[in-house]
């Protein structure tokens, strides 16, 4: 016989001015292959029209239905009921501004980590179209998608300790975003001027070491690798400075 | 309300729309990007496979030239493309694979030196030359003669993307993410920006701008079974259709990828057959060389899924509780290529279906995949019937891929079309003022807010939208499909109208307060109904088979008759079919109509005219 799940979901809408934060329960007999893309949309279209939560790819690749599945920072995609107990407790990502119910706004939180850290190619190159490609190791090139790879969910953000406790943290994402064009041979800036960025509190030296970010990566990034490659070319750069003094 | 001014205002934050946007902010205009979601969530993300660019790099693209990259389209639209369109593809898409190199993007790069690869489950080797070391590389994708498709390991849409929203942040391009473009501002002659719903409030705000442009991706979702993603609904489509003046293009013409996974229609890229994956049957033996003995299963993907479907049809396909299907078989590609340059792949087959792809057979069927059709433009990307109103990318019929396209080559339009139409805006405004009646903006802002208060209150009825909704789709999977017949269009069209009469009499189960799903669901469903039904009418009439448009019972590709172009008008908002207009498929001919070289069929040719 199919399961029974109940479903415990957090509720609130902050536009609905009678709105409290609660949570609410639903029940629904499991089929096959269930995902919690597949509970949630069947809760909302059977049950409850108001429920609200995001989702977009439904396969992994968008990241934005990252949610706290039974205390655990995950993407609700592919996430199979199958997987879970029968009670099945669901809360919005933490860090971020609650848009309501299960639904978060990472779009902002995400352009201002992008415009801090300075997510582009820096280069005095100008583009002309009607030269070829410069050359470019096929191996770097993998190298730096590896860290491109990133699906901006939130999940990590959700997971950091430090993240929860002062806001100004950049999080494993910035830094693994930095780390992209720390590699990419295009990318002109010098390790004095990824100092000025990342070299603090904020940034590399907040990290505790935790690894909560990369036990929760639904796309498995190296983020506690790439966290202390930089700490420790941070470091680097932080002593000859002292130096310099 | 809040009225927010701009020069330039892009609806959708996908490649297409941030490659324009970045082409305006590059001239000093000031632009802004509506999104559903946070930019780099939009479905450019999920594309996998590749970009086609003739770069000629690698050695199997050798010999490669834009004149190739122009053929091989032609002959995958079926000759239903616009010539001079893809003509302008075709010569543009090298330049901006490497702009976008230069921008950042991580493609894969020549290695020199011997490799093997496989074609039809064989074994070959290729070695690649010294003097090509470290420049982009390109993978082998259907219905290419050369081996065309830049790609970035099958993340190329999503690496694209994060270079392309970087791109943006850098020039100053504002994204307003989760708001949802409802209606647009026009009087009937000159479009003036859009009435656009806060997914956060569900407030109401006014964007007001000299040229707006619509860049919202497909609509596939009007489909049940679709590869696509959630938000590809279809929503601006139908606000456009609304305006009663401005077409849209071939809506029939919907391409059905052949590997949508089975059950949750989660598309596999086509790499997998490029890198050279098989098609299987329930025998686990392989069929596409019997049917297409030169290309097998590298014919386009109309080809394909036509004969996968006829596959199955004869009794070959493999059962399941979801229905039939098919296997796809990588595994002789190995461990390190499927982990390595079919990642995405691997995952997805893990972790939605449990299957392991190293060891296992992947269960696929044809799925709804691609809109050729979609706001009609011209070669400019200008809409027709609207001044300052364009389109580009899927939600635009520029008309490059006509009655199917090409893998790898929709992401390459969105870029390329993004960067053409954004150049053109930018000539557009160089000489362009306009007065705004701020009667139209207060009058189509109230008109919305009227039909969310009656959605809301329920003034209308109390229709469920979600059932309408099922309603809608179901008739599209059972009438509209791979192959299509003058009784099943029928009924298609019939049940549909049924469905307009429900559609319009929607009302909320909940409150609606704030940023209410079941609100923005509702408020787009009479608009996808008439899409669905501009799909399902052109289909019925149009009496040929072209692209991935099979009517069984006119089997043979009619040059004599049908070498045109559907446009769709909603004329009047309370009709219950749009109404159909035509025009020549292409200005000018490179190429005469002929055979594709790929899925035999009959011809009628266009010369036959004199003698009907």
């Amino acid at each position: 016989m199919a399961r029974q799940l109940k479903f415990n979901i957090f509720r609130f809408n902050p536009q609905n001015p009678e709105s409290i934060p609660h949570m609410e329960s639903y029940i629904l007999e499991e089929t096959d292959s269930m995902t919690l893309f597949i509970a949630l949309n069947r809760i909302r279209e059977e049950q409850d029209g108001s429920l609200q939560f995001d989702f977009c790819c439904r396969a992994g690749i968008c990241g934005s239905c990252a949610m706290v599945i039974n205390g655990r920072p995950g993407l609700a995609c592919h996430t199979k009921t199958k997987d879970l107990p029968l009670e099945i407790t669901l809360t919005p990502l933490p860090v971020f501004k609650l848009v309501g119910d299960l639904s978060v706004d990472t779009g902002t939180w995400f352009r201002s980590m992008y415009n801090k850290v300075e997510s582009w190619i820096h280069t005095d190159k100008v583009f002309d179209a009607n030269a070829i490609e410069d050359p470019m190791e096929n191996d770097i090139a993998e190298d730096v998608y590896e860290l491109d790879r990133c699906i901006e969910c939130g999940c990590c953000v959700a997971a950091c300790g430090t993240a929860r406790l002062r806001d100004d943290f950049m999080g494993a994402a910035a830094l693994n975003r930095l780390g992209r064009f720390v590699v990419d041979p295009r990318d002109k800036r010098t390790d004095k001027q990824y100092f000025d960025v990342i070299g603090s509190d904020e940034g590399i030296f907040g990290c505790m070491g935790l690894l909560a970010c990369e036990d929760v990566c639904p796309k498995n990034l190296p983020l506690m690798n790439q966290l202390s490659y930089l700490r420790r070319k941070m470091g680097i750069v932080a002593i000859k400075q002292m130096f310099k003094k | 309300m809040q009225t927010i001014y701009k020069d330039v205002l892009i609806i959708g934050a996908g490649l297409a729309g941030e490659r324009a946007a970045a082409e305006a902010a590059g001239a000093g205009l000031s632009a802004v990007c509506l999104s559903i979601v946070p930019a780099r969530r939009s479905h450019s993300a999920a594309a996998m496979g590749g970009m086609q660019a003739a770069l000629a790099n690698s050695i199997m693209g050798e010999g490669d030239s834009t004149d190739v990259h122009f053929s091989d389209t032609v002959k995958g639209s079926d000759w239903g493309c616009d010539q001079e369109v893809a003509r302008l593809f075709a010569d543009t898409a090298p330049v901006e694979m490497r702009r976008l190199c230069d921008w950042g993007v991580p493609w894969n790069r020549v290695v020199p030196g011997k490799s093997k690869y496989f074609k039809g489950g064989k074994q070959f080797d290729k070695e690649e030359k010294e003097e090509k070391r470290g420049l982009i590389t390109a993978r082998n994708f259907g219905g290419t003669a050369k081996w065309r498709t830049c790609y970035v390991s099958d993340g190329t849409g999503h690496s694209v993307l994060y270079t392309m929203d970087n791109r943006c942040a850098q020039l100053g391009v504002e994204v307003h993410d989760k708001v949802e473009a409802i209606a647009l501002i026009q009087d009937g002659e000159t479009c003036y920006g859009a009435i656009a719903r806060s997914l956060r409030t569900g407030e109401l705000v006014a964007y007001i701008a000299k040229a707006t442009m619509v860049a919202s991706g497909g609509f596939g979702k009007i489909y049940k079974a679709s590869t696509n993603a959630v938000i590809c609904d279809g929503g601006v489509h139908g606000a456009v259709l609304d305006t009663g003046v401005v077409p849209l293009g071939n809506m029939e013409a919907v391409q059905f990828h052949p590997t949508g996974i089975v059950p949750t229609d989660i598309l596999v890229t086509e790499g997998c057959r490029g890198d050279g994956g098989t098609l299987l049957d329930v025998n686990e033996e392989r069929f596409m060389h019997i049917y297409e003995p030169e290309k097998a299963e590298l014919a386009s993907r109309d080809v394909v899924a036509r004969w996968m479907t006829h596959h199955m049809r004869e009794g070959k396909g493999v059962p399941s509780p979801y229905g039939e299907h098919l296997w796809l078989d990588i595994r002789h590609l190995g461990e390190k290529h499927i982990t390595g340059k079919l990642r995405e792949v691997y995952e997805i087959c893990t972790s939605f279906l449990g299957v392991d792809p190293i060891h296992q057979l992947i269960p696929v069927r044809p799925t709804q995949h691609y809109s050729m059709g979609g706001v009609r433009t011209n070669k400019d990307g200008a809409a027709y019937g609207l001044k300052g109103l364009f389109s580009a990318g899927e939600s635009a019929c520029w008309d490059m891929h006509g009655f199917n396209r090409l893998g790898g080559n929709s992401l390459a339009e969105t870029v390329v079309a993004g960067g053409i139409v954004g150049h053109k805006i930018v000539e557009f405004l160089e000489n362009y003022e306009c007065s705004i009646p701020t009667a139209v903006i207060s009058r189509t802002a109230a008109k919305q807010q009227q039909r969310i208060d009656d959605i809301i209150s329920g003034a209308n009825g109390k229709e469920n939208v979600y059932r309408v909704r099922e309603a809608m789709q179901d008739a599209l999977d059972k009438g509209a499909h791979v192959f299509r017949t003058e009784e099943g269009l029928t009924k298609c069209v019939e049940t549909l109208q049924e469905t307009l009469q429900r559609a319009r009499k929607v009302g909320l189960q909940t409150d609606g307060y704030g940023a209410s799903p079941e609100l923005s669901a509702a408020l787009k469903i009479e608009g996808q109904v008439k899409l669905a039904l501009c799909v399902a009418y052109g289909a019925l009439q149009r009496k040929e088979s072209r692209g991935s448009h099979n009517r069984e019972d006119y089997p043979a590709r009619n040059d004599r008759d049908w070498l045109t172009r559907t446009l769709a008008y909603w004329k009047n908002p309370d009709d219950d079919l749009p109404t159909l207009e035509y025009e020549d498929a292409t200005p000018s001919y490179e190429i005469p109509p002929g055979d594709r070289g790929y899925g035999k069929m009959q011809i009628i040719s266009a010369d036959s005219k004199e003698e009907s």
